[in-house]
């Protein structure tokens, strides 16, 4: 046991010696606050976690963490990501991107990272615009959206990320937003005692290129008759009174409300994350008003670097460990030369 | 009565369609020659296309070996036998046969189709177009089919059997035992036995053949060789020589192996390989893409694997930003590059070194990595080692320049005692209680120090942003990055890579310098100038490109010419011109294909003359 596991770590003890360098006011703030916050909860000593990312204002996370970090190239993180999960199983790895280097350059990368299923989390900081290169449209901004790059609007259908998370397969898939840092914390606590990928959409806010870009739904006094909380095993239910439940009506959602006080009517739909079929977390996807947060989906599958391991462990019961003078003659056929007289 | 000659090489070319099982069968025959104690060399030749429409030109597959009793370097120039399976296969190779050469052919694949496909108006085996060879018709496919009259197979599995037909007739040419392969059907077809019998009797058939109908004017007899050393021999390609290469370094280290790859010719083979070397600690990841692969092992290799990624030239290219992270981060990375034509999608399985200059400059910024080229398939070994011991060491990526000849060549390889193999040892930083300083490097060899997640006490960031030397926090100074860029290079610089040494004449009017697997080739033509023509001439190979070994200058000034042989436009001349100021003349060949010793040697006499 190293020192570090023993001693109760703090927030301060997850914080760097570099200055933080975002614009003021951005997301990425309370983001980071709220990582440094979960850390300690976890009681994963300092040395074991490693933050990786790849380009973007998001990426410049890991050099605030007093963690073991690196800080690589353009969308290419889950690469990253996997191999140092795969070389040591035993780090706890965590993957910042954005919504350009996550759905943009690193669109590819993300979808096979989600469907090996390491156990890696990887949090998506979507504010629905590129910021470090000062203001174009990114894969999640809106239809129409007037930017440097679409002075005329935007013409490109956005992606959903937690629709591309649950398509690619992903074992758990969540949406938490920066405004609220406890809900935050509760979605990464989740995300770390998950074996397997986690998948976290973090709706943040831009002030300086996008600044609104979660309007209407992430504000405090909005949230109740906008945002519903999912939780597993629960009725999904939103409203100040918590009076309003969603039915499901063929391939869709209906908005479905009651007298306060009353039952929750039996057709309110009751939230499975570990549902076997990904199909209704998929349609939920979909749902803008009021829109999910919290954990959609959360299923056991063996890890990649689990099964990476045991191929490993398998091959060494059964071929014998590491006899070099065995595997320079396997499947060769040898001869001798005899010495010369 | 049948009489024997002897010679001191021969080389065989097997050709046919794709799906005739020519790299079989000429593998067969390799495998049983260097059992016997010949020295061989091979090249396998096949199409991209894994089946072209049969009969066709661009479905000829061949596989070339020289053996002797000599030191063999080369696959050979040009065949003395070739064996055509069928029309396509004897237009694609006649060129190449000198005058006097045996040609075998089936002529039962010599029908009015077959003829056609492969462009010939009239039948060559009727008129006189092949006058000047030795020409010997046989209905190899009748014969296999007698021959398996009794085996219980569709004549469509029987036909494919006259490759060991053809593989028995040339063993008897060349009194070669039919034991080896047919342990070898024992063991492939252990679980489909009429294979085994229709196999076998297919060899013994032609084997029997030959005797019978005495169809050739005796038995060639090639003796064992007998300069190789004493040792217990396998042969290797340069793909296999390559992945026990890696697997032994990371074995002497004590390291686990990560191979990040994506599949792309001539290259795969090294995934294949190393994916079965799991009881070693090799984990390998069959990556989305060239760029995940790379930078998956940059990952591991951050985490206290040796990373390693390997492909052709085209995935160099999609690497290149990667390669230039671990040039930043100073992390150990071996990138294999088994060069392939280029440019673009090129001529995927032809053999070029066209890369040399991409591996040395084909990044953004200054972005310096050590580059290193195998000189022949069983070199590929020692410098596989190479590759990761200066990665280790340095801390910073090795590019190691096989190529599509070297990967798919074969020659015999010494398996080295454990004893033999070099100690390389690595040392992970730990935390002494001052604090960490993730960018001091080495002094002797200016590597930083490996801190790999996990270590307590040594929490660090590490990025693609430019580093402060010393503490490896983001520095914009401008006189920090050239500081940094400066260091960069001079790691590589440094590094101690043993002398350039010459072979043949030390000093005198022609020097020729090659690098990577034109080596045989060369080889043998300076041999056969010094020997014939009584010139002075030396062979420089460079197996290190980039650092050059540091007597390298001085061995150029010793000579009146210099001559830089090439498979690529003048990538080396170009450099030896920059780095050392001396006047070289480039021989240039960009053909897909190896150099001839005939070309060299008369190419030397040109410069000589």
């Amino acid at each position: 046991m190293t020192q570090a596991t023993v001693v109760k770590l703090k927030k301060k003890d997850f914080e760097s010696d570099q200055e933080v360098r975002w614009c003021p006011g951005c997301g990425d703030y309370a983001i980071l606050a709220a990582i440094q916050r979960t850390m300690p909860e976890l009681g994963i000593p300092r040395e074991k976690l490693v933050f990786v990312s790849g380009i973007g204002c998001s990426s410049r996370f890991p050099y605030y963490m007093n963690t073991y970090g690196f800080h690589t190239i353009h969308g290419r993180a889950p690469a990253f990501a996997t191999g140092i999960k795969c070389a040591n199983p035993e780090l706890s790895v965590w993957q910042i991107t954005g919504d350009g280097d996550g759905l943009s350059i690193g669109g590819n990368h993300l979808l096979h990272v989600l469907r090996r299923n390491p156990d890696i989390n990887i949090l998506l900081f979507n504010n629905r615009i590129y910021g470090l290169t000062k203001g174009q449209y990114s894969p999640t901004s809106e239809k129409g959206k007037i930017t440097k790059s679409t002075p005329y609007g935007s013409i490109d259908q956005p992606v959903n990320p937690l629709k591309f998370a649950i398509a690619s397969g992903a074992t758990f898939v969540a949406r938490t937003m920066d405004a609220d840092i406890k809900h935050m914390m509760q979605t990464f606590k989740a995300a770390a005692a998950h074996k397997g990928v986690a998948f976290i959409e973090i709706m943040q806010n831009c002030p300086i290129f996008n600044d609104g870009a979660w309007k209407g739904f992430t504000a405090k006094k909005e949230r109740p008759e906008r945002v519903l909380y999912l939780e597993h095993g629960k009725p999904m239910l939103w409203g100040k009174k918590k009076n309003r439940g969603l039915v499901l009506d063929g391939f869709d959602f209906r908005e479905r409300s009651w007298e306060e006080g009353d039952e929750v009517p039996s057709d309110v739909l009751v939230h499975d994350a570990q549902a076997e079929k990904s199909s209704l977390a998929y349609l939920m996807t979909e749902i803008e008003h009021p829109l999910p947060v919290g954990v959609f989906r959360a299923v056991q599958k063996p890890t990649y670097e689990q099964e990476m391991l045991a191929q490993i462990e398998t091959a060494k019961q059964k071929i014998g460990h590491s006899d070099l003078g065995r595997l320079y003659r396997e499947g060769a056929n040898t001869w001798t030369v005899a010495p010369k007289d | 009565m049948s009489s024997s000659l002897t010679a001191d090489r021969v080389v065989i070319r097997f050709a046919g369609d794709s799906g005739d099982g020519m790299q079989l069968t000429g593998s067969q025959f390799t495998n049983t020659s260097a059992i016997i104690g010949n020295d061989v060399s091979t090249f396998p030749d096949f199409p991209a296309e894994i089946r072209a429409p049969a009969g066709t030109l661009p479905g000829v597959s061949g596989f070339q070996i020289q053996f002797g009793s000599v030191d063999i370097h080369t696959p050979g120039d040009a065949p003395d036998v070739l064996v055509a399976m069928n029309p396509a296969a004897l237009k694609v190779n006649l060129g190449d046969l000198p005058r006097g050469a045996t040609i075998v052919v089936n002529e039962d694949a010599f029908t009015e189709t077959n003829l056609k496909k492969a462009g010939y108006e009239q039948n060559p085996l009727e008129d006189d177009s092949l006058q000047g060879f030795r020409l010997i018709k046989l209905p190899i496919t009748t014969l296999t089919r007698t021959a398996l009259e009794e085996v219980d197979l569709d004549t469509g599995s029987k036909d494919r059997c006259k490759n060991f037909f053809a593989l028995g007739l040339m063993y008897w040419l060349y009194e070669r035992p039919l034991e080896p392969t047919l342990a070898w059907l024992e063991q492939k077809f252990a679980k489909k036995p009429v294979l085994v019998e229709a196999n076998a009797r297919a060899l013994k058939a032609g084997h029997a053949y030959a005797e019978t109908v005495e169809l050739f004017q005796g038995h060639c007899r090639v003796a064992p060789a007998s300069h190789l050393p004493a040792g217990e021999y396998r042969q290797v390609t340069g793909n296999e020589a390559t992945a026990l290469g890696l697997t032994t370094a990371c074995k002497q280290l004590g390291l686990p192996l990560f191979y990040g790859s994506y599949p792309i010719t001539p290259a795969s083979d090294l995934l294949h390989f190393l994916s079965r070397y799991k009881n070693f600690d090799v984990k390998t990841f069959q990556a989305e893409d060239e760029i995940a692969a790379v930078c998956a092992a940059i990952g591991a290799s951050y985490a206290g694997n040796v990373g390693i990624t390997g492909t052709s030239g085209p995935g160099v290219a999609l690497k290149s930003e990667a390669i230039g992270l671990a040039v930043m981060v100073e992390l150990p990375l071996v990138v294999v590059n088994v060069q392939r034509a280029g440019p673009s999608t090129g001529m995927p399985t032809k053999t070029e070194q066209a890369d040399l200059l991409q591996a040395l400059w084909g990044r953004n910024g200054e972005s310096p990595v050590a580059v290193l080229a195998p000189a022949t398939p069983a070199d590929c070994f020692p410098m596989a080692i190479e590759a990761v011991r200066l990665a280790v060491e340095h801390m910073a990526p090795v590019m190691l320049l096989s190529d599509g000849y070297l990967a798919n060549g074969a020659e015999p390889w010494r398996i080295p005692a454990e004893s033999e193999l070099p100690e390389l040892t690595v040392r992970f930083a730990r935390a002494d209680g001052s604090p960490f300083e993730g960018y001091r490097h080495d002094p002797e060899t200016l590597a930083r120090p490996w801190a790999v997640p996990g270590t307590p006490g040594l929490e660090h960031r590490v990025g693609g942003l430019e580093k402060w030397d010393v503490t490896g926090n983001i520095s914009y100074d401008p006189q920090n990055h050239q500081r940094m860029c400066e260091l960069r290079a001079a790691k590589i610089a440094r590094m101690r890579v043993p002398d350039q040494e010459v072979e043949g004449d030390p000093e005198g009017e022609l020097l020729v310098v090659s690098w990577g697997g034109t080596y045989g080739a060369v080889l043998s033509a300076v041999e056969q100038l010094r020997r014939e023509d009584g010139r002075r001439v030396g062979l420089a190979h460079l197996r290190y490109l980039n650092p050059f070994p540091k007597n390298l200058g001085e061995v150029l000034g010793k000579f009146e010419r210099v001559l830089v042989p090439e498979l690529n436009l003048g990538q080396l001349d170009t450099l030896l011109r920059a780095r050392f100021l001396v006047e070289t003349i480039g021989y240039p060949k960009i053909q897909g294909r190896p150099f001839k010793v005939a070309e060299l040697v008369a190419k030397m006499r040109e410069v000589l003359a």
